[in-house]
């Protein structure tokens, strides 16, 4: 797998992310310091106060409470709790209600049982398992505003350098939004467990830069070009059942049960995440899909391996 | 009180020269049981024996997870596992546990003959147990015996619509409905039979006041269990009329909503987390006090602070649902009632930390899992407190973060508080003590086992883990940590394998414990170790909270300071 | 204990066993109470959310049987007061008023049932509002039936010359969860024909 950084709440690279983490080093400070001081004060009791091998057999002093102290350790803590409300509340409001500039691009994320289905509205396309941002600068954001919906079950769209999760669920529109200073890929995976393959739902955000972002939508516009070489892949994907589930623009192939394939070679993995995108990958995943992914929802095609190398080498036209 | 003849041999040792009472006779008489202590024990071993069934799926989980893209079980195997290890570890291991020490001490402790209901106790305890054995047969059901169905794999919260028939094709979900639907009505009849115990019962002289924390504790936890489980019996309700009516509460696909299950789940399953953990302080608060030599710091404040969970547990629910995309007002209004719940919560650990100031603590093994259980409170609380600031749990909800937080209060307070119950009352229920060479070595090994286990587990989570996953890759960060979690696994089998040899071997050869082995204060230590069934020769008249201290100390008695 | 020779003040002797039925009872409505109010939260979080006919359109005030579960819990209470002054024949006769009233409330709502199912065609099935409102009212009515079921033992007990005065404690009992069934279809009513109509 070509090596994303591992994903690492500690290593925010977008607004939200940054916030989270901000607020996150404060509450760890705080817990770090109630924890020094507790359990010093309990290692301390157990040692000091253990009893002695020499002890005389009276009982001590038998103390009942103490008002000032009780008192104190009920003070200090509702200080503390008062101040860490106060702390994630204005991180609440500063995401959950954050404006979206006018330049923000917009997509709209559908969950399915198990992956993602990616629309550009403003832009007419759509794609799957891989979302291609534009990279934001810190100075002028361009934020990218993420509609969440769900096809079927309840998902979440979790990548942990770029924001906090956010759950896709059925019949809810959701929305949050990320805005990454770094170009790079950015891995993370669906957080709510939605079925057999809820592990293999993985999730690739690509940051490009402004110029690439623009090369990269103007290429998912266009319905690609026709190779002539892989015209007997094309015929058989066209008159099998492929195109019950899947979409290819300038085709026949209209299905929206499963993901997108009009460019499926712009992506680096097939199966949201589950393997690599490579010619044996692909055979496999079309003759055997259970061998990929067991218990997902793609059936094994039925086809002869010969059928299945010209729809591969078809597919990997699809640029 | 304390006389050779009140020393008595274990519980089905008959005396010399009298004939053993045919075995079946013995067991008729325990199924038939309407008295307590039997109800209580059975409950007792009812919950350890799915507590260890409960830990084989978990082992065998760990296993799968040990390293990535391993092929230990299947997926689908794996989801029925964490489903049924979490729904068999809260409904029928730690509940049945909970209600045992509840129904064998408490009527022991305010010095009653027996609960206010003795049959409904009896009802109680069998319809949670049939609840098990519904859920269980889930597993040989499977796709024979005219498709009755495999094991549920929609994990122990079942949100909706993945438990709608379409998602949730046959009937495993349905064993997950029905085996907690059964075990919620004998849950909700123990409650009632707890309070009406608490309150009516109580022997002359023991006002609210005097009464032992434990049963304070247990009083608010049956109260909690009164107003929590019902909300989950209506959801299931709902959720059968869906699945079998034709009805659209959580059928998204007619306009239902999934949130509202979520709602519904989690008005009862926070609440339910405080049913399960307010009995283990009590424990905490009955032995620290024993073995620290002096009375619990701060009884009033004790009471205050339980009733004070008890209240604000029934308004925190939604910081189970902070990434479903509630408003900001929402979700701070969760954050202010979850970060308020730990004021009390932390004011109990503190009163543990002033009981044991001063004193001069003997550390017997009940001691030792009480103090490790407070350290781990400390703990649990503060990665509590970070999960209650909405915007980081964003990115540790769900995720191994969760995991190893709420493993951290069940094994490392609640389990651990178990033990210490076990150590300490399995004296008083079979007249014999437990080793404490055994016990040590149970303590040390399941110490190092739990938090090789539970303090790494927290890792994976903040590397961006999601929980319930089966498998994943290298590369992630994730390889090593998992693998050491599962080390830790090792170690808590072998504690627990001890653990058993000493409370069956103990049964036999184990000390003889005499009435008050610890030297301890409160009523049930007055009686014979067994208790008879009558539970007290005499009805008990108390003047203070502590009345074997008044009795053990005239010269300096507890009432004096009233 | 020293018990013959510690007297203990009148205010320090707690409850006495024999509340515990009433205790009991309390508890279980508490219980109950929590389980219906989840219905009733779905039903007020639904409303307006249906398809089909609304409930404006197919819903009547159910004024007669409400009246007569109403009056069910003032011929209860009668009944409990005569069995408290020993008088079991006027106790039998109020119990049997009781169940009278109770019966006209099931008889009735089953038949609005029969019409809301076979003439507009509102089923548990066939919208939102048909879920909630079968589901809520039935909850309801499933506990009538039960309490119905019981006050029929008793009165078969008392027409057998089983029952006695000293059983009045128990009596008091069962009427409590009566009161209490009453008090939810007040709930009902109002949520159901006012509230959410």
């Amino acid at each position: 797998m070509a090596a994303p950084d591992p994903a690492n709440i500690f290593s925010p690279v977008s607004t939200p992310a940054n916030q989270i983490h901000h607020l996150s080093l404060f509450v760890m400070a705080i817990c770090a310091a109630i924890f020094v001081v507790v359990f010093s004060l309990l290692v301390y009791a157990i040692v000091k106060f253990r009893r002695r091998a020499d002890d005389d057999g009276r009982e001590p002093a038998q103390i009942y409470g103490s008002n000032q102290v009780e008192l104190a350790w009920t003070v200090i803590p509702v200080l503390i709790v008062v101040v860490l409300f106060l702390a994630a509340a204005r991180v609440i409001h500063a995401v959950e209600d954050a404006k979206m500039p006018p330049g923000a691009t917009e997509v709209v994320a559908v969950g399915h049982q198990f992956w993602w289905e990616f629309r550009y509205p403003g832009q007419g396309f759509v794609t799957a398992n891989e979302l291609h941002v534009p990279v934001s600068d810190r100075e002028h954001p361009t934020p990218t505003h993420i509609t969440l919906m769900s096809a079927d079950t309840d998902h979440s769209f979790w990548v942990p350098r770029l924001a906090g999760k956010t759950d896709l669920i059925p019949n809810r529109v959701n929305s949050m939004w990320i805005d990454p200073h770094e170009t790079g890929t950015f891995v993370g995976q669906c957080a709510q467990y939605c079925g057999t393959q809820h592990a293999k739902m993985l999730l690739r955000v690509v940051v490009d830069s402004r110029e690439d972002f623009e090369k990269w939508a103007a290429n998912e516009k266009n319905p690609g070009a026709q190779v002539e070489a892989a015209a007997n892949g094309r015929r058989i994907f066209e008159s099998t059942a492929c195109v019950n589930c899947h979409t290819v623009e300038g085709t026949n192939a209209r299905g929206k049960f499963g993901p997108d394939l009009t460019h499926i070679m712009s992506r680096a993995t097939v199966a949201a995440g589950a393997a690599e995108n490579t010619k044996e990958n692909l055979h496999l995943w079309i003759k055997d899909p259970d061998a990929i992914k067991p218990g997902c929802l793609m059936p094994a095609m039925q086809m002869s391996d010969q059928d299945i190398d010209a729809v591969t080498a078809y597919l990997m036209t699809l640029h | 009180m304390l006389d050779a003849d009140s020393i008595s041999k274990p519980m089905f040792v008959p005396p010399e020269g009298v004939q053993a009472r045919p075995w079946l006779d013995r067991v008729h008489e325990w199924i038939v049981t309407v008295d307590h202590k039997k109800l209580g024990l059975m409950y007792l071993c009812y919950g350890l024996l799915f507590l260890v069934i409960g830990g084989v799926e978990a082992t065998a989980m760990r296993i799968q997870l040990a390293l990535p893209n391993n092929h230990f079980v299947s997926p689908q195997t794996f989801n029925q596992l964490f489903t049924m290890h979490g729904t068999t570890m809260i409904f029928f291991s730690a509940m049945p546990i909970v209600f045992g020490i509840a129904v064998y001490l408490v009527p022991l402790m305010i010095g009653a003959r027996d609960m206010a209901f003795p049959r409904l106790n009896a009802w109680g305890f069998w319809m949670s147990a049939l609840g098990g054995i519904i859920l269980y047969f889930s597993w040989v059901g499977g796709s024979g015996l005219y498709g009755a169905g495999g094991a549920p794999d929609v994990g122990w919260f079942a949100y909706a619509p993945l438990t709608s028939p379409a998602f949730s094709v046959g009937h495993s979900t349905d064993y997950w409905i029905i085996g907690i639907f059964v075990s919620g009505f004998g849950s909700i009849a123990t409650a009632v039979n707890i309070i009406t115990t608490i309150l009516c019962l109580r022997c002359p002289g023991m006002t609210l006041n005097r009464m032992p924390l434990l049963v304070w504790l247990n009083a608010v936890m049956a109260f909690i269990v009164l107003l929590a489980v019902s909300p989950l019996t209506a959801a299931q309700v709902m959720l059968l009329i869906d699945r079998y009516l034709g009805g659209h509460f959580f059928d998204t696909q007619a306009g239902g909503s999934a949130v509202i299950w979520m709602h519904f789940f989690w008005v009862f399953g926070h609440p339910e987390v405080y049913v399960l953990v307010l009995p283990a302080f009590a424990v905490l608060s009955e032995v620290i006090p024993v073995f620290s030599r002096k009375p619990i710091f701060g009884y009033s404040i004790m009471v205050v602070a339980t009733l004070a969970i008890g209240f604000i547990s029934l308004s925190v629910w939604a910081h189970h649902m902070f990434t479903v995309g509630m408003t900001s007002y929402a979700n701070a209004f969760f954050v202010a009632s979850t970060a308020a719940i730990a004021v009390p919560t932390g004011i109990k650990i503190f009163n543990w930390l002033g009981t044991m100031w001063g004193g001069k603590i003997i550390f017997k093994v009940p001691m030792l899992f009480c103090v490790a259980a407070v350290c781990q409170m400390l703990i649990a609380g503060l990665t509590g407190i970070m999960l209650s600031a909405a915007p980081f749990d964003w990115q540790l909800g769900n995720s191994y973060f969760v995991v190893a937080h709420f493993h951290y209060v069940i094994l490392g307070v609640i389990v651990f508080g178990v033990f210490a119950a076990i150590y300490y009352w399995y004296p008083k229920a079979t007249g014999r003590m437990l080793s404490e060479r055994l016990g040590r070595w149970h303590f040390w090994l399941f110490l190092i086992g739990f938090h090789l286990t539970f303090d790494f587990m927290h890792v994976p989570g903040l590397l961006g883990m999601p929980r319930r996953i089966y498998t994943y890759d290298t590369g992630r960060g994730w390889d090593i940590w998992n693998l050491i979690v599962t080390v830790g696994v090792v170690f808590q089998a072998l504690a627990i394998l001890l653990w058993v040899v000493n409370v069956f071997g103990s049964y036999y050869k184990g000390e003889v414990a005499g009435n008050d082995p610890w030297n301890a204060w409160t009523l049930e230590w007055s009686t014979t170790s067994p208790p008879p069934d009558y539970n007290f020769a005499t009805i008990p008249v108390v003047r203070s909270a502590r009345p074997l201290w008044d009795l053990k100390h005239p010269e300096d008695p507890d009432w004096k300071y009233e | 204990m020293a018990a013959s020779t510690l007297t203990v003040p009148q205010a320090e002797v707690p409850m006495s066993p024999h509340l515990r039925g009433r205790v009991g009872m309390w508890c279980l409505i508490t219980a109950e109470s929590a389980i219906f109010t989840i219905f009733v939260v779905a039903y007020l979080y639904y409303a307006g959310k249906s398809t089909g006919p609304t409930p404006r359109e197919v819903l009547e005030v159910p004024i007669f049987i409400s009246i007569c579960l109403f009056s069910s819990s003032f011929t209860i209470v009668m009944g409990e007061k005569a069995i408290h002054r020993g008088n079991i024949k006027l106790f039998t006769a109020w119990l049997f008023a009781t169940i009278i009233l109770g019966a006209i409330f099931v008889g009735g709502s089953l038949r609005e049932w029969y019409r809301l199912i076979y003439e507009d065609g509102v089923t548990i099935s066939s919208s939102l509002f048909g879920t909630n409102f079968y589901s809520l009212v039935g909850l309801h009515l499933s506990h009538v039936i039960v309490g119905l079921t019981m006050l029929s033992t008793v009165l078969i007990f008392a027409l057998l010359g089983r029952v006695k005065q000293e059983h009045a404690e128990r009596i008091g009992v069962l009427a409590l969860y009566w009161h209490f069934v009453d008090t939810v279809w007040v709930v009902v009513l109002s949520v159901v024909y006012f509230i959410a109509r």
